[in-house]
């Protein structure tokens, strides 16, 4: 079995395990397994990362072994530079959304744990397929722990977010899957990447399958205007659950664009890059605005991740290597950035039961350690200098004024919108004289919340002072990707 | 005319007609209140029928039997394998509920359960159109009669009687068919009338008009027997009316049996009209997809609601035959005719499952077939609501479960035919499929999220309960690794055209 059977097979092994159990009167003994089970699944990525060899664009770690010869499909993962870290955050965050849930989740523990480590399994399985309808299984059969984990542990209006959340990602994978077939026909019977990257194909061809593409991974993102069902999701979610909705889950959508549609369809994506970057440019300022208006701190950090992944999208279609690494690192800061600061709402939930931002006020006076880090992940989600968030904007936008100055200062703009609404969210809810009973109740955070508060700012603050370990990583194989976005496939 | 080869066509339906006989016999012996050795007795006969079809199967031999009127091949063996483990399945699942509804006061659930197979076995063998009408009214005939088999039970009886009613003309309409396209080609074997028609106005001994008229009949008896839009009114009813166990014994293996005869009227016998058939099994195909789908959504009743799924997933099934011949060429058959069979089998599997918790989660006084009866049973039982978690969504066709690449298969059947007709179809699929997502959905909802009605105790036999979860498991398994039975599907359906 090869590392990366590994990394996907451990945490479902173990939520299997979970699952297995049956009853949860052993809540206590439910959690070490699942954490024992997390930590293992992030301890067999590690030697990925020491074992990854830079400088070339080859896929590494590669596993092929037949799986459904009828119709040729393999059982072939492998990952470069662009995967690699998708698949180290994924495992690191698994073991945060443990430790984060250990005594906020009280019923059925066992299926929550469960859930969490076998999607975690299933989406690093999306993230190194290199099999076109194993990358289709993966990425589908997140949907069925991700339903159950906002329908079972959500908040009220649980039952419509997850219904929701369900139907509107299945309709745009659907189409994907036909485009998925209709490729597997035209390349003569192959559902590999690698032979997808060299298949000619017809400028309408190219144009449809990009908007069945587009469908599946838009949604996913998600991009406006299909970004609707992300806020409505994540109030309703558990905290867990929004940490890695956010974290990792819109990175699939993301992932998909680099590898699908731009390798696959270059044509079209050159054909179509004005649309995607004015609808990246709509979720950046437009979004960005949306987020300001917000009551609820979930649904404000919610349409923030919308405006962050607008930058992600707007790096990949500037088709440089500068705006594609950009978006890459963007996508990973976000994943620790987004988390942390749903980690850091699910804290105030668990003492207040309250998400609204008019029930708090004053919090620091109350909770100063839990100020700090909320603090720094403020400062993190508006992209200060010195965060995780600021790295990749920064390249993004550099990207957009070398493409054209327009896009770049509209994009820059936005770095304005992102600051106003996140240090407005903080100056109301930390800032000033003690709001209410509730607040003058609350207690610091506890050395579990100070451990998991403490890793991810280790982690934004690193990845913001030192980002050479991220893209020193992806450099040789975001050259290899725009290598094929720049050969056209018309004949 | 009966040569040695004859009975080696023909072992297991003797042997089936053979152990009924016993079995029915024995029964008059029996006097415990749950049957146990008619009980036993049945699943032993079924299990070595199965394992013999299945050895037969892997042989991959071909052989005709009574002058060409029955056959057996890969594709009839291994359909009667699988037909006999339903029935198995369904006797261990319908046992205790039969018991507690008076319906095991004589052993007919077993015997009858025995010759509904037996018409099934007829149905999959036949090479004749005779030999199809008789095992399809056998089959029906016993179905009438296991409906009926609660006969003080008000519900049962008027599905039983609106069963027999349409079925009956159902088989009027088959039977009409076969008689027009007998009158226009002068012959009752598969082969021979294939290749009359085959030859055209030379080798015709009637007009063209009547064979086509002929097969609009064939179709619409067909039609009838798999359940699908416009000819779908008693699947509801019927599923609904009759009892859990019984509508199991109809709507599980007899969709093999179905599966069958549509190969061997519309792909052995009148595979040179495919051009003609296969744009009427487009048209109930689409209406299937629409009807059914939409009607579940609207059911309360969660029997209903799955005979309205089970339409729309037929509907589904029929898209793969649409795709065998395109403008004459013949290339794609073994691939989408390949993926059909595909499909019913994993239907089947994923219908005995379903059905299964339903059966286990009733006893005496209660049917639990409302779907609000399901509330909170995650938290009244992981196990029952875990395997119709899985079922529903494998028949949502979510992967990694098996009904995914059941839709898979039938969606790369109609796209490898490469025209903007069957990419229209396929994507109209598609959407339906996304339409049927929601109700299958809305069961898991009831399951997982809301608070259980219900607070009685789960009781079930240690051998319903073992079934049950290999089942549910076989559902997940078959989704992980489906290569193997696809491979399965496509060789033995490849053997028809070898």
């Amino acid at each position: 079995m090869g590392l990366l059977s590994l990394a996907i097979w451990t945490p479902i092994f173990f939520g299997v395990v979970l699952l297995a159990l049956g009853r949860d009167d052993q809540a206590h003994v439910v959690r070490w397994i699942a954490l024992v089970g997390a930590i293992a699944g992030l301890a067999v990525t590690v030697p990925l990362y020491t074992g990854f060899e830079l400088g070339t664009a080859a896929m590494q770690f590669v596993e092929k072994r037949a799986w459904i010869e009828n119709f040729n499909v393999n059982y072939h993962l492998g990952v470069d530079g662009i995967s690699l870290w998708l698949v180290l955050l994924t495992a690191f965050i698994n073991v945060v959304v443990v430790v984060a849930s250990w005594e906020s989740i009280t019923s059925r523990v066992n299926q929550y744990m469960g859930a969490f480590l076998i999607l975690s399994g299933l989406m690093i399985g999306v993230f190194s397929a290199q099999d076109a309808m194993l990358f289709y299984v993966f990425f589908e059969a997140t949907l069925i722990p991700m339903y159950l984990i906002i329908g079972i542990w959500g908040g009220p209006n649980k039952i419509y977010a997850a219904f929701k959340f369900f139907l509107y990602t299945l309709l745009g994978s659907l189409l994907m899957l036909v485009a998925l077939i209709y490729l597997y026909t035209q390349s003569g019977g192959s559902f590999a990447l690698a032979d997808w990257y060299r298949l000619p194909l017809g400028g309408t061809a190219q144009t449809l399958l990009f908007f069945a593409f587009f469908a599946a991974f838009a949604v996913k993102v998600p991009m406006w205007p299909v970004h609707t069902w992300l806020p409505d999701v994540h109030v309703e979610a558990p905290t867990g659950g929004s940490a890695v909705l956010a974290a990792i889950m819109l990175k699939l959508g993301a992932y998909g664009f680099l590898r699908f549609s731009l390798p696959i369809l270059p044509d079209a994506a050159h054909e179509w890059a004005w649309l995607m970057i004015a609808l990246s440019l709509v979720a950046v300022i437009y979004v960005g605005l949306v987020a300001m208006v917000q009551q609820d701190m979930k649904k404000l950090v919610a349409y923030s991740s919308v405006a962050h992944m607008g930058f992600v999208t707007l790096g990949f279609f500037v088709f440089s290597d500068l705006g594609v690494s950009g978006a890459i690192v963007q996508m990973i800061a976000h994943g620790f950035v987004s988390a942390a600061m749903f980690l850091g709402i699910g804290v105030l939930y668990d003492r207040v039961h309250s998400r609204e931002i008019a029930d708090y006020g004053g919090v620091v006076n109350t909770m100063p350690k839990f100020a700090a880090f909320a603090l720094l992940f403020t400062m993190a989600n508006c992209g200060l200098p010195g965060t995780a968030g600021f790295v990749g904007e920064w390249m993004v936008i550099l990207a957009a004024v070398k493409a054209n100055f327009w896009i770049g200062l509209l994009a820059a703009s936005a770095l304005i919108f992102g600051a106003a609404y996140s240090l407005w969210m903080y100056k109301r809810v930390y800032l000033g004289s003690v709001g209410n009973d509730n607040v003058k109740a609350l207690v610091d955070i506890n050395a579990r919340e100070f451990l998991v508060l403490g890793v991810l700012a280790l982690a934004v603050l690193y990845m913001g002072v030192y980002p050479k370990p991220f893209t020193d990583v992806m450099d040789a194989s975001v050259a290899e990707l725009l290598r094929h976005v720049a050969i056209s496939k018309l004949n | 005319m009966i040569d040695k080869l004859s009975w080696v066509a023909a072992y297991p339906e003797i042997l089936l007609m053979t152990m009924a006989c016993v079995i029915a016999l024995v029964d008059l012996a029996v006097k415990t209140p749950l049957r146990g050795v008619t009980y036993g007795l049945t699943l032993l006969t079924l299990g070595v029928i199965a394992l013999l079809q299945g050895l037969a199967a892997s042989s991959g031999n071909t052989v005709y039997g009574f002058g060409g009127m029955i056959v057996s091949d890969p594709m009839g063996n291994w359909l009667k394998c699988f037909a006999s483990i339903a029935m198995m399945v369904t006797f261990v699942y319908g046992r205790a509920y039969s018991g507690q509804r008076d319906m095991l006061r004589g052993g007919e659930l077993f015997s009858l359960g025995m010759f509904a197979l037996l018409g099934m076995f007829v149905m999959i063998s036949s090479h004749h159109f005779l030999v199809i009408y008789l095992g399809l009214e056998l089959l029906t005939l016993s179905s009438y009669a296991l409906v009926a088999l609660r006969r003080d039970d008000v519900k049962a009886t008027e599905a039983a009687m609106k069963y027999f009613v349409l079925g009956a003309l159902a088989s009027g309409f088959l039977l009409y068919g076969l008689s027009m396209v007998y009158g226009a080609t002068g012959s009752l074997n598969l082969t021979e009338v294939m290749l009359t028609i085959a030859g055209g106005g030379d080798t015709l001994v009637g007009s063209p008009q009547v064979l086509t008229l002929g097969l609009v009949f064939v179709v619409a008896g067909l039609a009838f027997k798999l359940g699908v839009v416009p000819f779908h009114m008693w699947v509801p009813d019927v599923y609904h009316g009759a009892p859990t166990a019984i509508t199991l014994m109809i709507g599980g293996a007899p969709k093999l049996a179905a599966f069958a005869i549509v190969i061997r009227l519309l792909v052995e016998g009148l595979q040179p009209l495919a051009v003609d058939w296969q744009q009427m099994l487009a048209v109930l195909s689409v209406m299937s997809l629409l009807v059914g789908n939409l009607a579940a959504i609207a059911q309360s009743n969660l029997k209903r609601m799955l005979a309205f799924s089970t339409i729309a997933q037929m509907g589904f099934m029929l898209l793969g035959l649409l795709a065998g011949v395109v403008q004459g060429d013949t290339g794609n058959m073994a691939n989408a005719y390949g993926s059909s069979m595909f499909y019913v089998v994993t239907y089947v599997l994923t219908t005995l499952g379903t059905f299964g918790v339903i059966l286990l989660l009733s006893r005496s006084g209660f049917e639990s077939d409302n779907i609000s009866d399901l509330a909170g049973l995650n938290q009244r039982s992981p196990l029952y609501a875990g395997v119709m978690a899985i079922c529903m969504f494998s028949l949502a066709g979510v992967p990694p479960l098996v009904g995914f690449y059941a839709k898979l298969a039938v969606l790369q059947a109609l796209l490898a035919s490469s025209g903007a007709f069957y990419v229209g179809l396929a994507v109209f699929a598609v959407i339906m499929s996304l339409i049927g997502a929601f109700y299958y959905l809305r069961v898991i909802k009831i399951m997982y999220f809301d608070a259980p009605t219900q607070t009685a105790d789960i009781e079930a036999g240690l051998d319903a309960r073992s079934v049950l979860s290999i089942n549910g498991l076989l559902v997940l398994v078959l989704g992980i690794v489906p290569g193997g039975l696809m491979t399965l599907c496509a060789q033995a359906v490849a053997h028809l055209f070898a």
